[in-house]
């Protein structure tokens, strides 16, 4: 029959309008329209109809490994920066939007490994996150706020040291699994380095023993009052 | 330059070169790379040879590099048998820097048009025989060649990244406040900016006046299809006058910021002439001042809705110069995500094709539906739902986060099927449908072939060529699929070719989810912020979700790539918008356009 497409077509669109509309109701008896269990569930693969987020009222939950304009991280336990202003975000940033300046030692002129300028030109960055990936110190994490919306468009959004630095405590709490990841990097860092220097303790003692032992043999006598050094 | 003294001229042609050599003796020399160098006045004879006596029926790639040490300039052709597969042959031709001239190849390959067009805008090779060869991407208000290696840009600070000035001395300084806004425009000497509009316009239109469609839907000078009284062919009843209609560049049917200018009698379109370059930003510049990392999130900004397949382009190519091969679990969650994005972009392309027919907007949302939990899967393995830039060169970026399988498997196996059958019961019966669609803007195979089409403009012709088929790549030879083909060639068929081909990507997805394997190495080797990438040419191409998507990259062995190109499906299957539409109605010209599914940011780079 001439017309039964455009019939067919418009039962899709019904049962889609009917659809919304129910599930939102089932939602509302449930207990509102819009908490964290019902939200999993409707912006998921099992969702039924349409379900419209009211930004800002409501907002949507990002995962972890969201990403936007990046910050810096400040160990709140040995109270300094993170980072050493290596420069290898500087150098890996595709638009070229992280300028750093190093501290020199007034004294020496040598370099301190403290930056003692960082600016993220926001209207330039483009969230890729390559900094973060390739910071060997996870000094430069991936922010998850983005609401950045300004009246000024030049002083504003050149993000300078004082406005990147964010506490470890923000960075545990927006990306846990990195957060657990870098506790295991650093207990086991912790644990080989107790390892060497119980080896090497090891060694020395060895060592002096063995010195002791032949120091005893060539001239027992005189030697033997004396502590081996 | 290092690139070429690193590599030692092949002495032996071998394969279908050998053949070459015999018939054409000088004119035709091994290459430092793998394929022949043809000097230039025999270039259309031996191309010929190539296309005929060779299968080599399809041009895919047209480009030049600039050697600057060697003053030279070099015009690289990928060509493809369609009917056989397997990999692109590659020959070049070389001409001096000042006054480049090589002749053009479009009476060979007609698909060369545009690719031409483009490596004379941008880097000054002319094309001699080239009927229009216009700027394609500048304006004509652009004064010289900007991939020319001597080229500098107005904001230019060094050649090559990272600059000297972030990092350790890195005070902040915006790019205006060094270069002051007037100082940005330079004018080539016989051009006046007062008087451009006009200008600009008569030459396109001057296209017209000159040349005529004849009933093959070539172009012609007018010349020849006049009758005795010297009327043309279209004026043969009546005295009418063309009507000249620009179509964009803001109009909401071009999905971009896009033009075409029509010439109408009456409401049939006479000719069809595309005008892009809206959106240029010198991508290829840009990626050629980057070191090889740093083009990863550049590619995705190509076609912004297959990030994920731009970067599997990309991520090809450099592999092939550094010759590492993914980890097997990456390999898996590469195809998993080309797959993905080739489903995002094909609902997206049904839905927004509808819009152009003027269903306005319910089907385009019942399709993002989809996409949209697509995205949420790209957001939650990459930080990001459309700039993914997610691949690294021997792997990806990171690994997928926990529960992401188990998602991704009830949208593949549970909900996409269904609401992919939903969207064809819905749409494909519609009677409004079927009478627009039907029978519209024919392509036929040899015409899809002849203009280098790519992806489903060229399969709905009739022709089963794709690339995961004719020279697989990554792990796309494990996975049974079928090549979605259909025969009509016209929008009708476009759109249903895109339902098939979800179709089968949903089966490779479900293959690829049954065997991934549950742990595993995600990166070959130590992932490095500078690359290493030895000395030589490569060309990794994927069947992206518009069609073929290669990468041309040259390395010099230093840190940044010394050529980066991209043949951009988006831009290349514009070749055949114009004959396809010749004859069609004006309002036709929009879901015809529709059907090729360009995106901007791709066409024009």
């Amino acid at each position: 029959m001439y017309g039964s497409g455009l019939i067919k077509g418009m039962g899709v669109t019904f049962k889609h309008f009917v659809e919304t509309y129910l599930e939102d109701l089932k939602y509302v008896f449930k207990g509102g329209r819009y908490n964290d269990k019902h939200l999993a569930v409707r912006q998921g693969p099992k969702a039924k109809g349409i379900f419209t987020v009211q930004y800002p009222e409501e907002k949507l939950p990002v995962p972890e490994n969201f990403r936007y304009i990046p910050f810096l991280v400040f160990d709140t336990q040995k109270n300094e920066d993170r980072c050493t202003s290596c420069g290898i975000c500087a150098k890996v940033c595709p638009p070229q939007c992280i300028w750093i300046v190093r501290t020199n030692d007034p004294k020496t002129n040598r370099p301190i490994p403290q930056p003692a300028e960082f600016y993220i030109d926001a209207t330039i960055c483009m969230s890729c996150s390559l900094c973060a990936e390739f910071c060997p110190f996870d000094a430069i994490k991936m922010d998850h706020d983005y609401e950045l919306a300004s009246f000024e468009r030049f002083n504003t959004l050149v993000f300078d040291k004082a406005r990147l630095t964010k506490p470890d405590t923000y960075h545990a709490a927006i990306h846990p699994t990195d957060w657990a990841r870098e506790l295991q990097d650093k207990e086991a860092a912790a644990r080989k380095e107790a390892e060497k220097a119980a080896a090497a303790a090891a060694k020395k003692a060895a060592a002096e023993a063995a010195v002791a032992a032949k120091a005893a043999e060539t001239d027992k006598p005189a030697d033997e009052a004396q502590p081996a050094a | 330059m290092a690139a070429k003294a690193a590599a030692a001229p092949v002495a032996e042609l071998t394969g279908p070169l050998a053949g070459l050599k015999e018939k054409f003796g000088e004119a035709v020399k091994p290459g430092d790379f793998e394929g022949v160098v043809i000097n230039h006045d025999r270039l259309v004879e031996v191309a010929t040879y190539i296309r005929d006596e060779l299968g080599y029926d399809y041009l895919t790639s047209v480009t030049g590099v600039d050697y600057l040490a060697q003053n030279e300039m070099e015009v690289v052709y990928h060509v493809l048998n369609t009917r056989a597969g397997g990999a692109p042959l590659v020959f070049k031709a070389r001409t001096p820097r000042e006054n480049a001239v090589v002749p053009s190849l479009i009476t060979v390959w007609p698909g060369a048009d545009f690719q031409e067009r483009e490596a004379w805008d941008l880097l000054g090779i002319k094309f001699e025989g080239h009927p229009y060869l216009k700027r394609i991407l500048m304006w004509e208000g652009f004064s010289g060649h900007p991939l020319r290696k001597d080229w500098k840009e107005a904001y230019y600070e060094q050649d090559v990244k990272p600059f000297d000035s972030r990092w350790p001395g890195g005070h902040h300084r915006r790019a205006e406040d060094r270069v002051p806004y007037a100082d940005n425009v330079n004018f080539p000497a016989d051009f006046d900016p007062t008087v451009y509009t006009a200008q600009a316009d008569a030459a396109v239109y001057e296209r017209f006046k000159n040349y005529e469609v004849d009933e093959r839907g070539q172009f012609v000078p007018k010349e020849a299809v006049k009758d005795e009284n010297g009327n043309g062919k279209f004026q043969e009843y009546l005295e009418t006058d063309e009507l000249v209609v620009n179509l964009g560049p803001q109009h909401p049917s071009t999905h971009g910021v896009f033009r075409m200018v029509v010439a109408l009698d009456g409401e049939k379109i006479m000719h069809l002439e595309p005008v892009m370059g809206y959106l240029h930003r010198n991508h290829e510049k840009i990626g050629e001042r980057n070191t090889y990392i740093q083009n990863m999130p550049f590619t995705d900004r190509l076609d912004y809705l297959s990030s994920m397949s731009n970067n599997f382009g990309y991520a090809l190519a450099v592999e092939k110069l550094m010759k590492v091969t993914p980890p097997e679990r990456a390999e898996y969650i590469r195809v998993i995500m080309a797959e993905l994005t080739r489903i995002c972009n094909h609902v997206w392309a049904i839905g927004f094709l509808l819009n152009d027919l003027g269903a306005f907007f319910t089907p385009a949302l019942y399709a993002i539906e989809e996409r949209e939990l697509i995205l949420d899967l790209f957001e939650a393995v990459s930080g990001s739902r459309m700039m993914c830039n997610y691949f690294r060169f021997g792997g990806v970026a990171r690994d997928l986060p926990v529960g992401w399988l188990e998602t991704c498997r009830e949208l593949v196996f549970n909900r996409l099927p269904k609401k992919v059958d939903e969207l064809d019961y819905f749409l494909s019966e519609n009677e409004i449908i079927r009478a627009r669609c039907e029978g519209s803007g024919v392509l036929t195979g040899d015409d899809a072939v002849k203009y280098s089409t790519a992806g489903p403009v060229l399969r709905a012709s009739g022709v089963a060529y794709d690339v995961r088929r004719a020279e697989p790549y990554s792990i796309y030879e494990r996975f049974e699929f079928d090549v979605a083909v259909r025969n009509h060639g016209d929008v009708y068929d476009r759109y249903l070719i895109r339902l098939d081909e979800v179709r089968q990507s949903l089966r490779i997805l479900q293959q690829a989810l049954n065997q991934i394997p549950e742990k595993g190495e995600i990166q070959a080797g130590k992932k490095q912020y500078s690359a290493r990438v030895p000395a030589g040419q490569a060309y990794g191409r994927v069947e992206g979700p518009k069609g073929e998507l290669g990468f041309y990259v040259v390395s010099d062995g230093t840190a940044n790539p010394y050529r980066y190109h991209i043949r951009a499906p988006s831009f290349i299957n514009l070749t055949a918008l114009g004959p396809m539409s010749v004859g069609q109605k004006i309002a036709d010209a929009v879901i015809i356009l529709g059907s090729i599914d360009i995106v901007l940011g791709e066409t024009d780079r």
